[in-house]
């Protein structure tokens, strides 16, 4: 390469091909994205988080919250079970048929009572064909999808993460360690009061505990005429003196709502499940 | 200095960059020490979690980011753009006109960083990693750095020699790939923000192309311009160069995307397979540094810079590695959201790339200034201190990182025994933040002595000036002269 005018046109084609890869065409695919509708039903989402909560999102920022605790559950596929819940007008055709694909029946009341789970840890496929079969022979059954994963038998949540569970977030802060647990679902293991508790004195909730305490966000202050609502109820060796008491400041109850508002559940044709 | 002499203008052109270069450097130094302590006050928290609990602006979310900034735009940017500098007035001939300008873009420059770190630390942090800086700051930096860059390139433009070299190329091609990285993110995270996971695409998009390819991009031109040098024999080969740099910036700037990202398949998927093709450059540098520095006839004394470049280059070809391994999907269901990433990163800033400025500081400072380095023995302990000090950082933290992936990847180990199970390799990287801390304020031990020092010599000169007789013709001469070199 001869001259500085080359050099420009090398970076032009290189930085300006992933550019357009990575920030125009992530923009024209999902930058208009709006919500979607939940499978089997006809409610919407995401919807968004509610006044505190949105507030709290950017104590969250703030206090960088996301340096250490993600936002984002990983799933390795799906297992399928398939339930009988009526077996119809020809009970021994579908008994027949329930054999034939390989059901346990040394139960002698088979098959009541319903619905019983008839079949467990199959495919999406073979819990289709085997649906196919036993409706064909006049049965009904169920297909419950569940995700799999070590994210999700840690109950960090119930699927996997998709796009379109951050519509509303701003900033999105997906996280890139887990020096804590994943928060993608901290409002459905715990509830405001908890996460109150916890930023105060995480030990006192969560014995051995690694996360530092937040204790600026609280203010110990000496008991008035009558102590105040909020006072958090400590456990005597995490409790101020007596006399005193510790009340959450605002931005301290914003961060607990947002805490509890983290909650992605909703089953999408993106992420199905059918529990 | 008597080896530089030997060329005809090499003395104009090292005294042209000297006030620019105190006063990148000077900044950066103090930056480097101000990130290892705030990477010390990060650490500490994970022996004992109360410690400064009380005080919001040192909680670990915000100096973590402080720490890692303070280190990208305190330290590297800064001394990549005074190296990059030097880079073209030596390989050009031609010395910087103007000094005034960098001089200003410099002070500029460190004025953003405090900006954006005292926004860090007082709770008004992005939230987007790489790009805490609040809006104020990234105004600033982008403008100083724009300075900057344009004095650079006013200068390539007018360099005497007019062949190129294989370090034109890299760092040329880094001018140009900041401004246009970083104006994107911050427009479209920070001004007007896009919706949704199209936010943490653009940031993984910005964080991949400035800790990847624009460091790389700064760090091997600068190492391909000092190990022909160490060596005494050029760079082998330059087709092999031109192969590397090509393939670096094709390949590198799709990199950082991970594999399971919450986002359209499509993307993880070209993602990791580019950092799959980025191998080809970093095995094509590993290939020139090995064929260049064997037989080499040692016309240099090695040791000193030598040894900072060396152990660079080593940490470049390992850290790529390491991001290369963390984009496989195979490999990332174990390393994501592991200690791994923060130990590869490190490896890239401060390994490879801190190093990498570091002995090329130790070798053009003392030419351009026209001192030799104050403590030269303090600058071998600091190799010492800061290779031992990344070592004991990062390898700690990449065993742990692979146990804390198996151990999450396993639900019936709880959760909580997986994280008490890393204190033990956290505690140890305590110690080698230590080093690195120690290391860091020689080094700036040694900028600051030689700032001072020239400026002692700046005032005895002025006072000899002064106080000199008039009479003779040849002293008014050398009296014009001496008084537009301190102007500068």
């Amino acid at each position: 390469m001869k001259n500085g005018a080359l050099i420009f046109l090398a970076v032009f084609v290189a930085l300006g091909g992933s550019w357009c890869g990575f920030v125009l065409a992530p923009e024209l695919q999902l930058g208009g994205a709006k919500q979607t509708t939940i499978l089997n039903s006809s409610d919407v989402y995401p919807v968004g988080r509610p006044g505190e909560a949105t507030q709290g999102s950017s104590v969250y920022r703030a206090n960088g919250c996301a340096v250490c605790h993600t936002e984002q559950v990983r799933q390795t596929g799906i297992t399928c079970e398939v339930v009988l819940t009526d077996a119809g007008k020809t009970p021994a055709a579908v008994t027949k048929v329930c054999v034939d694909i390989g059901v346990n029946m040394t139960d002698r009341t088979w098959p009541l009572p319903l619905p019983k789970t008839i079949l467990t840890g199959l495919t999406k496929e073979e819990a289709d064909a085997a649906s196919g079969k036993i409706t064909t022979a006049g049965g009904k059954v169920e297909i419950h999808i569940a995700a799999t994963g070590p994210d999700i038998a840690r109950g960090w949540g119930m699927r996997q993460s998709v796009a379109e569970d951050y519509l509303y977030d701003q900033p999105v802060q997906l996280g890139s360690l887990r020096a804590g647990p994943d928060l993608a679902n901290a409002g459905a293991r715990a509830d405001a009061n908890w996460q109150l508790l916890h930023l105060y004195a995480p030990k006192s909730v969560m014995k051995g505990s690694t996360m530092p305490p937040f204790r600026y966000l609280f203010e110990v202050r000496k008991i008035g005429r009558e102590p105040s609502p909020d006072a958090l109820k400590l456990p005597p060796e995490f409790a101020p003196h007596a006399g005193y008491e510790v009340v959450p400041t605002p931005e301290a109850m914003e961060l607990a709502a947002y805490l509890s508002s983290l909650r992605a559940t909703a089953p999408l044709y993106s992420a199905p499940i059918a529990p | 200095m008597n080896k530089i002499s030997k060329k005809s203008n090499s003395g104009e052109v090292d005294a042209s960059l000297r006030v620019p270069l105190l006063a990148l450097f000077g900044g950066a130094a103090f930056w480097l020490v101000v990130s290892s302590v705030l990477a010390m006050i990060a650490s500490i928290k994970f022996h004992a979690p109360d410690f400064l609990a009380n005080c919001p602006w040192l909680t670990y979310g915000r100096v973590q980011p402080a720490a890692d900034d303070a280190l990208l735009y305190g330290f590297c940017i800064p001394a990549g753009l005074g190296v990059a500098l030097w880079l073209f007035a030596q390989l050009g001939r031609a010395p910087l006109r103007g000094a005034i300008v960098p001089v200003v873009a410099a002070k500029l420059w460190h004025l953003g960083v405090l900006v954006g770190l005292t926004g860090i630390l007082s709770g008004n942090s992005t939230g987007f990693a790489w790009l805490e800086f609040p809006r104020a700051g990234s105004i600033i930096l982008l403008f100083a750095y724009l300075l900057l860059a344009l004095w650079a390139m006013m200068n390539f433009a007018a360099r005497r020699e007019r062949a190129l070299f294989p370090s034109h190329w890299f760092l040329v091609a880094a001018l140009f790939w900041f401004p246009w990285i970083y104006s994107t993110a911050n427009l479209f995270l920070v001004a007007w923000p896009v919706r949704g996971v199209v936010q943490a695409i653009i940031g993984w998009w910005f964080a991949g192309n400035l800790l990847f390819v624009w460091l790389a991009l700064v760090g091997i031109g600068t190492a391909f311009y000092f190990l022909p040098k160490f060596s005494g024999r050029p760079l082998q080969s330059y087709y092999l160069a031109l192969f590397a740099f090509w393939t670096l910036i094709l390949f590198g700037t799709w990199c950082g995307i991970p594999p399971g990202a919450p986002v359209p398949a499509w993307m993880p998927v070209l993602s990791s397979f580019a950092a799959v093709l980025t191998v080809v450059p970093v095995l094509a540098v590993a290939a020139i540094a090995w064929q260049t520095l064997c037989g080499s006839t040692n016309c240099e004394p090695k040791g000193g810079p030598f040894c900072f470049i060396r152990f660079g280059l080593m940490s470049f070809v390992l850290s790529s590695l390491m991001l290369i391994a963390m984009a496989c999907p195979r490999i990332s269901q174990v390393t994501e959201f592991t200690w791994f990433g923060p130990a590869q990163t490190q490896l890239q800033l401060y390994g490879f790339f801190a190093m990498t400025m570091f002995g090329a500081i130790y070798y053009l400072l003392p030419r351009a200034v026209g001192f030799e380095l104050p403590f030269p023995k303090l600058a071998r302990l600091q190799f010492w201190l800061s290779m031992f000090g990344v070592l004991l950082f990062i390898v700690p933290l990449a065993i742990g990182g692979v146990e804390q992936g198996m151990k999450l990847n396993n639900p019936n180990i709880a959760f909580m025994d997986a994280t008490k199970a890393m204190l033990p390799f956290l505690r140890t990287s305590t110690i080698g933040l230590l080093l690195i801390l120690l290391g860091n304020s020689l080094f700036a031990l040694n900028i600051f002595a030689m700032t001072f020092v020239w400026e002692k010599s700046l005032v005895k000169k002025a006072f000899t000036v002064v106080t000199a007789p008039l009479e003779k013709p040849s002293a008014s001469a050398s009296l014009r002269r001496d008084q537009g070199e301190v102007k500068v």
